[in-house]
């Protein structure tokens, strides 16, 4: 039983969503397929082998240079069919859920997205395990691979990255799928992000909540933040009232993150933020008011003004690496 | 001009569904509003009508719960509505949704966009208007954070959408799906006009048209996820320094930091 990973790269680089698809690939003990996509690959596809991939599938080509889901979702439908992949991953990042999003439906195939878990059951079943509800339920699906391949996209940090060792496979270098003119999207201009820490990738999140007061308290957090290595994350209420850019809400209808460490700044802990961050391995709460709701999920809370535990965190830390 | 919302009714977001003992989802009567994400798809279009002129249809292929959303999307701003429905499509899955959504937008015709909210809040799946699009053979542009130029004559759109590495800005040819994260706009709340109008309205419903074909996958079971476990420890200490110190010892023990 075949399996097929779309590796997304990103300015030459491997994401750690991709690594994080292969780990989870190898969990089926079955060959592993990796397709990777791009203009000017050098060594990833190499780099591939040394993961544990039997085969990849090389596609290095001007029209696959910036990301338009067109081609890349059409070659990944080519590749899964012609090489009779039963099963297609790749991890839930926004080109992931593209391209697995729109694959599925050249191949009739079922898709699980932001799948958390899965099993091979004996008779060659597929159970996948995801959440719903924002996180307050988790489902689980049964496809029977013999009769539908199945397209999954995985939970940032909810699987392993495998370790680097040996290769044994080979690279193959195929064509695109679409030429240039049958393409209907342009990519006309890419703007790069502040370069800190993306949300959803991060091993230590700092969020801030009502508490913060404005943007000025945003700069501590992020103070914080940065002796941690993390990123920055916010309430609803920091967002709507204009204290942080969207792009940092957790939550509902903002990200949801998955880290080592959560730092719940002033934040009360509605179900809607939960439903953002609850999978965190260890969150930390700070909060003035001893019965937030935050509290019922924290491991360590600390009741205080924000404005003075925070400094006194990153003091300390900073004396730590002193 | 004429856009087409993609929406329904999910339960409001801070009901919470229980697990039955056949591990099959109860609800206790929760509320039904319009799926959240959707009210920021209604909103743009409506300022794109009222750039360019034109209708603003908002439609759902769904139950009669769905009109919950359709009606809001009218108080909105949206001109009609349309829900299309029959037994066929209670099993249906995404693709056979969209295959039907699909259908009826060619059959409405001439239809510029479709817009809808990034993912709904219950299912969080993402993937109806993907097959949508594809079914249609139109673009589709995901995560969409601002509709930077819409020129329905010309027959091009140009956005900017959200990454995680930053923003990509894309043009591509109308007619085009479209899903728009929440920076997009700030959506108005309904006037007392429109929340009459959409009252009043008689929402048509019409059968799917073609069959929805079979399910992929059978949804098994549900369940409430492992809660956490333990009690928070309350760092109590003399003053904030003290109990940073400690904080930062116990993270370091358990190797976090």
């Amino acid at each position: 039983m075949k399996v097929l990973v779309w590796i997304e790269v990103f300015g030459g680089e491997i994401v750690p969503a991709g690594l994080e698809a292969l780990g989870a690939a190898r969990q089926f003990g079955e060959p592993v397929m990796a397709a990777v996509f791009g203009h000017g690959l050098g060594d990833v596809p190499a780099l591939l082998l040394r993961y544990g991939v039997d085969e990849v599938f090389a596609i290095d080509h001007p029209t696959l240079a910036d990301f338009r889901v067109e081609p890349y979702a059409a070659l990944l439908a080519s590749l899964a069919r012609e090489r009779g992949a039963r099963v297609v991953l790749a991890g839930a990042t926004t080109y992931g859920r593209d391209v697995l999003g729109c694959a599925v439906f050249e191949l009739d195939a079922a898709l699980f997205s932001d799948v958390t878990g899965f099993v091979l059951i004996p008779g060659g079943k597929l159970k996948a395990t995801r959440p719903i509800y924002a996180g307050k339920l988790t489902s689980t699906e049964l496809v029977d691979l013999d009769e539908t391949v199945a397209f999954v996209t995985l939970r940032a940090r909810a699987f392993a990255a495998p370790k680097p060792g040996a290769s044994a496979g080979s690279v193959v270098h195929v064509s695109p799928a679409l030429a240039e003119e049958d393409i209907s999207t342009k990519q006309v201009a890419f703007e790069s992000g502040t370069g800190r820490a993306s949300l959803t990738g991060a091993r230590v999140v700092v969020t801030g909540g009502r508490g913060v007061g404005g943007p000025e308290g945003f700069e501590l957090l992020r103070a914080l933040a940065e002796e941690l290595d993390g990123a920055v994350g916010a309430s609803r209420l920091a967002v709507d009232a204009g204290w942080i850019p969207y792009e940092h809400q957790v939550g509902q209808t903002g990200k949801v993150v998955s880290p080592d460490l959560y730092i719940a700044c002033g934040i009360s802990g509605a179900i809607q933020h939960q439903a953002g961050m609850r999978t965190s391995k260890v969150i930390v709460a700070i909060n003035e008011d001893p019965n937030a709701p935050i509290f019922e999920l924290a491991r360590y809370g600390i009741v205080r003004d924000l404005f003075d535990v925070v400094p006194a965190l990153i003091a300390a830390l900073r004396a730590k690496s002193d | 001009m004429h856009i087409v919302i993609l929406t329904r009714s999910v339960p409001d977001t801070s009901a919470m569904p229980a697990v039955g003992a056949d591990r099959t989802i109860t609800w206790d009567n929760p509320e039904l509003v319009i799926n959240p994400w959707d009210e920021y798809a209604v909103e743009e279009a409506v300022l794109l009508k009222e750039a360019h002129g034109g209708m603003v249809t908002a439609f759902a292929v769904g139950p009669a719960a769905d009109e919950v959303a359709l009606r809001y999307a009218v108080s909105a701003g949206c001109d009609a509505a349309l829900r299309v429905w029959d037994e066929s499509l209670i099993d249906a899955g995404p693709f056979g949704l969209a295959r039907v959504a699909a259908h009826t937008i060619a059959q409405i015709g001439d239809v510029d966009l479709v817009v809808t909210g990034k993912e709904a809040v219950d299912l969080n799946t993402g993937a109806i208007h993907l097959g949508l699009a594809r079914a249609l053979d139109w673009p589709v542009l995901t995560f969409v954070a601002k509709i930077i130029e819409f020129d329905p004559t010309a027959g091009t759109i140009t956005v900017a959408r959200e990454v995680e590495q930053g923003r990509q800005i894309l043009r591509s040819s109308l007619p085009a799906v479209v899903d728009v994260v929440k920076a997009i706009n700030e959506p108005r709340y309904p006037t007392f006009t429109g929340m009459r109008k959409a009252k009043k309205l008689q929402i048509p419903v019409r059968a799917p048209g073609i069959s929805p074909g079979v399910r992929k996958s059978a949804q098994v079971v549900v369940d409430v996820p492992a809660a956490r476990t333990g009690a928070v420890e309350i760092i109590e200490a003399g003053t904030a320094e003290k109990a940073a110190l400690l904080l930062v010892e116990k993270l370091e023990d358990e190797r976090l930091i």
